[in-house]
């Protein structure tokens, strides 16, 4: 079988190499095939391993030893078990589609590049060869059964994202975006090394087993240095990690910008699976966490911020990526809070689900976006289900599971989340409980505006003249708007219906999955933490689920975020110019994202720069060369320069020195008695 | 065991830079031909020491034992440990590297030039072998020579001030060293051999005098702060050979001086000034990163980046634990490899645009993809990028500080949002973008011999860390030998 595992990720690296490395040779469709073959082959025997694991074969085991050290023997090797074949699944087929589609998204990505510039050519092939790379990247990240490795993964896919987000490398936004994201990333990953560090140090091993074993151990120590309970600074560090990679408040500000990058990755890594990679690892790591209530609660306040605060981002962003890209931060507040309530299984359904209807929300955008020919602003859209009928339906299925809504996936798990949080009994739960219901309503709005607002109402692309701006501004030769939108061509279209059905019925495996015992042991709840158990005693099929769900508050708040939408957009468009008019500041607070870019590009990044210039004119150039080191100089100079004063070759002066000197040393010698 | 491998590994380009003189620069073609097969051949020479290395032994191996001035006991004597072998093979690996990057663009004297760099070479070799002091006294100041005159003879138009200011610093930190050396002598009853002075007994106050001369010494190489000024200087100035060794090889040099002198004949005083190094190497860490991030000159830029990264290398030794001090030796081997390689990719856009201005570039990946793929790959290593060998070091170190007080830790761990602050930033302002002027819009993209060079270094970067486990296999023994001689008081 351990041959079987490395072909996983090892499939997707061989295809990203040959891409990479030999695309011209290879040419477009050469480069598409292998990388698609590569994720194809790692989908199918993801599922291979699911039947295995389904059998009750769980894996661990090295591959090789990476490094010795110190007592500490560090290898790549991989942990099998339901949590990684979950994410296996997930990450090759919404990875799977996502190639498919590509071939049709970037089939004139030449437009996108200036004439002459040699970085435009073999952009197709390079972009086949980066997504590919993210999806060995990622697989090695859920695979790994050591925190070495799923620190390469960490990093991995965040390089692969950097790449990515900057693909169009002359665009100043996207070059603006994707070093904005490297380097907040950067800074939840100074917190996971930390962690990763403090592990080490106090469990003397980097592997999981072997520190899980430890963790009743590690729960009673606390950090010498600091003083701090040791499980509690572990987890909080690690934590740190994933509010970087799943943009969680306040590290949440690289994820709006990276929608500079191309449509199919922001469904693919700034979506479905990298953003969700801080999930995974803390319900991997949920051994540790479940020892710190500190810890969890911690956790769940920040998932809840993030949960309602970017809801309502959403709601006046008029980009229709970016909609979508504040409400997966949302969706991604609702996985942290869930990982908070202990609901470990809870957050990675979510995850699960969320992979699914994110991907045809963004896809379905990007299809929107090559329809109406690389215009991004929904004001200049409206009317569109006319022309592109399937883009629409599955972009409604999109919509209905990201509200929230009965059947579709996001109903069970968006559900359970509620339900979740209003069990748990940490500190913060019952602020985290009103930020979901809150986010609930919120998101029924924003999900449903976005549909009125590009699908419904009048058909403003007509009229629109405007100038060549910003985001995905292609100088395209068909002309703005001199054809009608028309429905994307099937290697669009396939891979939004073939993702649009799991966004349907994922969520009906609902009680197999997290009321089955299906995550086994991969999953450890402390006892004293009843959340999921109390939800499995009440869970009564998913017919039973959709029944009760209806009488409850969450569903009718999604229903009457919808109906507000209509009522905004729909029934009287003229209103919400008004309503931004009254709300003055508010609007302004929301526009401007509560400040949080000014903020960091005034403080983080001016203040680095000041205190880099301070130190460096003050310090090394005044105080250290200029007085140390030349100050040195002078001050030889200076001596020398005394001396010389008696060096004056002048045979009388010497000769009066002599006697004078003479008759000095003779008085103190007579006077010595 | 008796070979006369370490002799060869410094005699080989020492005297094959004789012929290239000989030769002359008007014959260009041979000239670099045959310093390209001295380069090699000095290579290849080194190889054996790797492969018939015992790593399960903690003591010297390939030791050569001749008297040379029997008046003051002092010995032409060769051996290298798990410690110091690695880096006899990477000087000799980056020597090849400099010769072809020195193909074409070196025109005036280049006979002269590559002579220069033999000869260094084997100089630092000798370094990297010696045991008896006075012989590592006479290669440690002898290789100042052809680096003073490789900056001052093919350097930059400040070159003569940045000649000088290289010279006297490191030749006034070095004197207090010789003053050690030769008290260590009279105090061991007339012998200059290193081992015999890490069996020593030394009083308290001696020791940390000791201590301080030769970290005055080794201070001033590696380079530390405050002492670290005329680094950046002599950088701009030197030709791109000359950076690359003075980074590579150079700067290792005050490194392993504190492994091989300071840590285990004085080990109490290295105790008791812990703390102070520490600092000092945080310090590095952080002001130096500070310092990185603003500058707007590419070679100013990774001059200070080598700083900073040498700061883990002073860090990882003071903490004294195993993984630190074998993250250090990593991180120097690694830094050896990425600040080449960027010191090069710098002068491989000097060399067509002739400037080092990061205000001058802008979207250099529109007309050089190749070269940009490379580039960024190297940036990405600087910043400490898994699977790259910038990584292993680093982390190594990190785990260790953590191990060693957490806000140690905490300090350096900062390096992971500076170090990809200053290097990318500086990336994205370079390479991405559109073309930014006429001049960007004609660079042409790397020749074959370029590719090459970078090539093998990428190489070199990813083996090391995909699988830095050979690298550290063959440190052990010796790192737990340094180990054992400084948890052992000496007083």
């Amino acid at each position: 079988m351990k041959n079987l595992y490395l072909l996983v990720p090892l499939a997707p690296l061989a295809g990203a190499i040959l891409a990479g490395f030999f695309g011209k040779i290879l040419g477009r469709t050469g480069s598409h095939t292998v990388t698609s073959i590569g994720v194809a082959i790692a989908f199918l025997l993801s599922v291979v391993i699911f039947q295995d694991i389904q059998a009750g074969h769980v894996f661990n085991g090295a591959v090789y030893t990476w490094m010795e050290s110190g007592g500490l023997k560090l290898e790549v090797g991989f942990l099998i078990d339901q949590l990684t074949v979950l994410m296996m699944m997930v990450v090759s087929f919404v990875s799977l589609m996502v190639h498919i589609y590509t071939i049709g998204y970037m089939a004139h990505d030449e437009d996108n590049w200036p004439a002459g510039s040699l970085a435009g050519t073999n952009s197709y092939q390079r972009f086949f060869s980066y997504i590919s790379l993210f999806t060995f990247s990622m697989l090695m990240l859920v695979m790994s059964n050591n925190f070495v490795q799923l620190f390469f993964g960490w990093e991995a896919v965040g390089l692969v994202s950097y790449l990515l987000i900057g693909f169009w490398s002359v665009r100043p936004t996207a070059i603006y975006a994707n070093l904005k994201a490297f380097l907040v990333n950067r800074v939840g990953d100074f917190g996971f090394l930390l962690g990763i560090g403090l592990i080490a140090a106090y469990a003397g091993s980097l592997d999981y087993a072997t520190v899980f074993a430890k963790r009743n151990e590690l729960a009673t120590l606390t950090e010498v240095v600091t003083g701090w309970p040791l499980i509690t600074a572990i987890c909080i560090c690690l934590f740190i990690g994933a509010m970087g990679k799943s943009a969680q408040f306040p590290l949440h500000v690289w994820l709006p910008d990276s929608m500079e990058g191309p449509t199919p990755i922001s469904a693919l890594i700034h979506a479905a699976t990298m953003v969700t990679a801080g999930i995974f690892m803390v319900s991997r790591m949920s051994p540790l966490f479940e020892l710190s209530d500190t810890a969890l609660s911690f956790v769940i306040v920040i998932g809840a911020i993030t949960c309602l605060f970017m809801a309502l981002i959403a709601i006046v962003q008029t980009d229709v990526k970016r909609v979508v890209a504040y409400s997966t931060l949302s969706q991604l507040g609702y996985m942290t809070m869930a990982l908070g309530a202990s609901a470990y299984s809870v957050a990675i359904f979510h995850l699960m689900t969320h992979a699914f209807f994110k991907a045809v929300l963004f896809l379905g955008a990007g299809s929107v976006i090559i329809a109406m020919h690389h215009e991004q602003d929904m004001r200049r859209m409206g009317g569109l289900r006319k022309y592109m009928p399937i883009t629409y339906a599955t972009m409604l299925i999109g919509a209905l599971a990201n509200a929230g809504l009965p059947p579709f996936a996001g109903f069970f798990s968006k559900d359970s989340i509620i339900e979740a949080v209003h069990l748990a009994q940490v500190p913060g739960a019952g602020f985290a409980y009103f930020c979901a219901l809150a986010a609930v309503f919120v998101g029924g709005l924003y999900s449903f505006r976005l549909i009125f607002f590009t699908f419904h109402g009048k058909e403003r692309f007509r009229e629109a003249t405007h100038d060549a701006h910003g985001h995905d501004a292609h100088h395209d030769d068909h002309g703005h708007h001199a054809a009608e939108p028309h429905e994307t061509p099937k290697v669009v279209t396939v891979p939004l219906i073939l993702l649009s059905i799991p966004a349907i019925v994922s969520g009906w495996l609902i009680g197999t999955i997290l009321y089955g015992n299906w995550f086994g042991d991969s999953i450890v709840i402390a006892t004293a933490h009843k959340g999921v158990a109390t939800m499995g005693h009440e869970f009564h099929g998913v017919v039973g689920m959709m029944l009760h769900g209806v009488t409850t508050l969450p569903f009718w708040l999604a229903i009457s975020g919808a109906a507000t939408a209509w009522f905004l957009y729909i029934k009287r468009p003229d209103l919400p110019a008004v309503i931004k008019q009254k709300s003055g500041v508010l609007a302004i607070i929301l526009e401007e994202k509560y400040g949080f870019d000014r903020f960091n590009d005034w403080f983080f990044a001016g203040g680095a720069r000041l205190i880099g210039r301070g130190l460096w004119q003050g310090g090394d150039q005044a105080v250290i060369d200029g007085v140390m080191v030349n100050g040195s100089a002078s001050a030889v100079g200076w001596i020398s320069g005394l001396v010389r004063l008696f060096q004056t070759g002048r045979i009388y002066q010497y000769a009066f020195s002599m006697i004078f000197g003479v008759f000095a040393l003779m008085t103190l010698w007579f006077n010595r008695a | 065991m008796n070979s006369q491998l370490l002799s060869l590994a410094i005699w080989v380009p020492i005297l094959g830079a004789v012929p290239v003189f000989w030769v002359g620069s008007e014959r260009r073609t041979l000239v670099r031909w045959l310093s390209l097969a001295v380069a090699v051949a000095g290579f290849l020479v080194t190889l054996p020491l790797y492969t018939g290395f015992d790593a399960t032994l903690s003591g010297m191996q390939f030791v050569e034992q001749a008297p040379w001035i029997t008046r003051f006991n002092v010995q032409y004597l060769l051996g290298v440990d798990g410690i110091s072998m690695p880096f006899i093979l990477l000087n000799s690996f980056i020597t090849v590297m400099v010769v072809l990057a020195g193909w074409e663009v070196i025109e005036d004297k280049q006979a002269q030039y590559m002579g220069a760099f033999l000869i260094m070479s084997g100089l630092m070799n000798g370094i990297f072998c010696a045991l008896d002091g006075v012989l590592f006294y006479v290669f440690f100041e002898a290789s100042l020579i052809p680096m003073y005159i490789i900056i001052g003879a093919w350097g930059g138009p400040n070159r003569v001030y940045a000649a000088f200011k290289f010279f006297l610093y490191t030749l006034l930190g070095s004197l207090l060293m010789l003053v050690a050396l030769i008290w260590l002598f009279l105090e061991s009853g007339g012998s200059f051999n290193i081992l015999d002075w890490h069996h020593l007994r030394i009083g308290m106050a001696p020791q940390i005098l000791i201590f301080i001369a030769f970290l005055v010494s080794f201070a001033v190489k590696v380079p530390m702060w405050p002492v670290h000024t005329w680094l950046p200087d002599a950088h701009v100035e030197a030709p791109t050979g000359g950076s690359v060794v003075l980074a590579a090889i150079a700067l290792k040099l005050g490194a392993y001086g504190f492994v091989r002198f300071s840590l285990p004949i004085v080990p109490d005083a290295s105790h008791y000034m812990a703390p102070f190094i520490i600092a000092l190497s945080l310090i590095a860490v952080i002001y130096i990163g500070f310092v990185a991030l603003v500058q707007t000159d590419m070679k100013k830029l990774i001059a200070y980046s080598s700083i900073s990264h040498m700061g883990f290398v002073t860090l990882g030794f003071f903490i004294f634990n195993q993984i630190g001090v074998e993250g250090a030796l990593v991180q120097m081997i690694s830094h050896g490899f990425v600040s080449a390689a960027m010191f090069l990719c710098v002068g491989v856009m000097y060399d067509r645009m002739h400037s080092r201005m990061i205000a001058d570039y802008g979207g250099v990946v529109n007309t050089m993809p190749k070269f940009a793929a490379l580039f960024v790959f190297f940036a990405m290593a600087n910043s400490g990028l898994p699977a790259t060998s910038g990584f292993v070091g680093e982390f190594m170190v990190i785990l260790g500080a953590i191990k060693f007080n957490f806000w140690v830790g905490f300090a350096s761990a900062t390096t992971l949002i500076l170090g990809a602050a200053y290097t990318l930033w500086m990336v994205k302002r370079v390479v991405f973008g559109a073309v930014a002027n006429a001049h960007v819009a004609e660079l042409k993209d790397i020749g074959g011999r370029e590719f090459l060079v970078l090539g093998l270094l990428a190489a070199s970067v990813l083996a090391m860390g995909l699988y830095p486990f050979p690298f550290t296999e063959v440190m052990h023994a010796s790192v737990d030998n340094l180990l054992k001689h400084v948890a052992a008081s000496k007083l």
